[in-house]
């Protein structure tokens, strides 16, 4: 199916490759139509776990490094207009639920997007995910139904298909694979085991299944059902 | 950030002694923990920028390292230190990475405080 024309896109997220994975060959099949994306990425993912043995970062040098990452994934994506928001990783879901709810509708207000592209409330698994989505929801509901903007929210959860069905709105992204997979790769902190990881299969004759790379899947919110 | 050496990095840590220190001290399992496999309890815990004194520091040579500083009236110590490094801005950084590279705990002293 082809794309539901957009006005302006804003794509929510907390940590720099979450829109990689779930979301990059939607926003840049939109770019190339056009649309203006904003992409609001809360955090600098300063948590990241993978650190590399022996190590490539720090605790301390590692936000830099996904700024960097980040930066660059956009370009890939065709990004125009990328804002780093500054807050913590892992310490979302525990700001003032306003505060949250203010920054969203700050972002709203300001450039009247007609998609915002986040996660799915309880079956996005990690904390600043759930938060995230709590506060895009949240502010959403508090706006007058004609005004709202459509959510197409991200849900991966373990649970989510058996209580949620399947997701609603699946995106063929395989024009753009190819750039999906470099916004990966420019992620490579976070990233670079999961290729190395695929070269390896591929090595072995089994390599990963690419149907994720082919679709991406969302949760259609419409304004009436919020 | 290289691999523990106990001398150098004993010496490092008694040069924090006796001062106004901050400190972050973090551990854990990953957000994915229970994600991944279900039967994993998820538990952490993260301090940053804690200001702290401690007059005795000590790092236990059997690997992962344990490493423990004495307060006034308390400790604090971590457990899975493999690897440290005295970065530019003078800090003292030691994390425990796993087999795959990932970070299970990090414990770091600085003079000055760490970004937000």
């Amino acid at each position: 199916m082809s794309l539901q024309p957009q006005r302006q896109i804003l794509v929510i997220f907390p940590h720099p490759d979450d829109e990689a994975f779930s979301s990059a060959g939607t926003i840049r099949m939109y770019r190339n139509m056009g649309v203006p994306v904003t992409y609001a990425c809360l955090t600098l993912g300063e948590m990241g776990r993978n650190l590399g043995n022996p190590p490539f970062a720090t605790r301390e040098s590692l936000p830099e490094i996904r700024r960097e990452e980040l930066i660059a994934a956009c370009e890939v994506m065709g990004i125009n207009d990328l804002r780093m928001m500054g807050l913590r990783d892992k310490t979302v879901e525990f700001e003032d639920d306003e505060k949250m709810v203010s920054l969203v509708k700050g972002l709203i207000d300001e450039l009247n997007p007609s998609l915002i592209i986040t996660f799915l409330p309880g079956y996005a698994v990690h904390p600043d995910h759930e938060a995230t989505a709590r506060a895009v929801f949240e502010t959403v509901r508090r706006m007058p139904t004609e005004d709202r903007p459509t959510i197409y929210a991200v849900g991966f959860a373990n649970n989510t298909i058996a209580e949620k069905g399947e997701p609603t709105l699946q995106i063929d992204v395989s024009s753009v694979k190819l750039e999906k997979v470099k916004a990966l790769q420019a992620h490579a902190s976070q990233t670079a085991w999961m290729i190395e990881e695929n070269a390896k299969r591929v090595d072995d004759g089994r390599p990963m299944s690419d149907s994720w790379l082919q679709y991406e899947r969302f949760y259609v919110i419409n304004q009436d059902i919020l | 950030m290289k691999e523990v050496q106990i001398n150098e990095l004993q010496e490092l840590l008694n040069s924090f002694a006796n001062k106004d220190v901050y400190i972050h001290l973090e551990t854990t399992n990953g957000a994915y923990a229970s994600h991944f496999d279900e039967r994993v309890f998820n538990a952490g815990a993260f301090i940053r920028n804690a200001k702290i004194r401690f007059e005795l520091a000590k790092i236990i040579a059997d690997p992962p390292h344990r490493v423990g500083l004495k307060m006034d009236h308390g400790w604090v110590y971590a457990q899975g230190i493999t690897h440290f490094e005295l970065d530019e801005k003078g800090r003292l950084l030691m994390a425990g990475l796993d087999f795959t590279g990932k970070l299970a705990v990090a414990l770091e002293i600085s003079e000055t405080p760490f970004s937000y």
